[in-house]
């Protein structure tokens, strides 16, 4: 049998042997993510030039991130001007929402995708008139894993959390909440009626990304939202 | 299942890459994949083989070499082995560590002829 290949007769000729040393080992050194972060670099280059303070709205589904935007929207649109990209897999329901507030919204169906990128993003912006946008709120597909990994060009990542998920979620998806400026408890009017910990909540947030903003809010009352009002004002203000 | 999009970067890469060589064959694709990058490896695998149907890639081989992560902990400097983003400093017990790696996801090398 053939020493160098283990095949065949021991007489056969080595062919492969000469593929061998034409082999080569080449250095790549590459970030598999390099197109998506060259993107998003791209898209927060632009967003600066025009001052639109940018967030990547993250979490669950489920846990109130349209209702967020349609409050937020209601409530300081005569202050702000917003623009709003909606991501989901299908439908556009979300977008539909938005655009009953009377804030330009467009809605990206991810299809089979889990999460949205900085591609979809760069072109989903070219239907607005981003000359007149200060902010830009970029509602992820709803999912706490995947859309942790891509950048999109926002100034922040705001994850939300509501009531009637486990206080555990940031120990369960530590990635998300540790790239996350601000995690918002959402629906803390229905505390009474739920078993949830937001002591235990707060804590585990702080141990997984220390120093973590933590508002605590109610979509449906309004209390809390104040807080996440005046941080919104502030930073529109600081970048326009 | 984002291992789809990341497996059809790596492609996309590595075939750029090969293009520039002027390569025939692509026999290996070695990637750096960190402890906390999200990924799963097995899934990268099972992704990688129907993105290289068809393709200098086809038939060649993923290497990953797996990155564990390390954190500095910011009340000691330690430099201590992070298995998760929760565990604390061995010296200190201090929570308050800064990722050094784990987090790479890339590409290292590529055996061509």
């Amino acid at each position: 049998m053939c020493i160098d290949c283990g095949c065949g007769p021991a007489d056969h000729e080595h062919h492969h042997v000469e593929n061998e040393v034409l082999r080569k080992t080449i250095s790549v050194e590459e970030d598999i993510l390099s197109k998506n972060n060259r993107l998003a670099a791209g898209n927060r280059v632009l967003f600066a030039k025009l001052g639109i303070f940018t967030l990547n709205l993250v979490s669950s589904p489920g846990s109130g991130k349209t209702t967020l935007l349609e409050k937020t929207l209601v409530d300081l649109k005569s202050e702000i001007n917003f623009a709003v990209l909606e991501g989901d897999q299908q439908t556009t329901n979300d977008a539909d929402r938005i655009a009953a507030t009377g804030t330009p919204a467009h809605q990206i169906n991810t299809g089979a995708g889990c999460h949205l990128d900085a591609h979809m993003v760069g072109h989903g912006i070219e239907y607005f008139d981003l000359n007149a946008v200060q902010m830009l709120m970029i509602e992820n597909v709803g999912n706490l894993v995947c859309p942790a990994s891509f950048d999109l060009g926002e100034d922040f990542k705001v994850s939300l959390l509501s009531v009637t998920e486990g206080e555990d979620k940031p120990l369960k998806y530590p990635q998300m909440f540790r790239a996350s400026e601000i995690m918002l408890i959402n629906k803390i009017d229905l505390l009474p009626h739920v078993r949830f910990d937001v002591a235990k909540c707060r804590e585990y947030a702080e141990r997984v990304h220390p120093g973590i903003k933590i508002f605590e809010v109610s979509c449906y009352t309004g209390e809390g939202l104040e807080v996440w009002y005046a941080w919104l004002k502030e930073k529109v203000a600081a970048k326009g | 299942m984002h291992e789809l999009g990341i497996t059809q970067s790596i492609v996309e890469i590595a075939l750029r890459t090969a293009a520039g060589q002027q390569a025939k064959k692509i026999h290996s694709v070695t990637l750096e994949i960190g402890s906390l990058a999200g990924v799963v490896a097995e899934a990268l695998e099972f992704c990688y083989e129907a993105c290289s149907k068809d393709s200098l890639l086809e038939g060649s081989r993923l290497i990953i070499e797996a990155v564990p992560a390390k954190a500095r902990c910011r009340d000691c400097a330690l430099d201590y082995p992070l298995t998760d983003l929760l565990a604390c400093c061995p010296a200190c017990d201090s929570a308050s560590g800064d990722l050094i790696c784990g987090e790479e996801l890339r590409i290292k090398e590529m055996e061509i002829d």
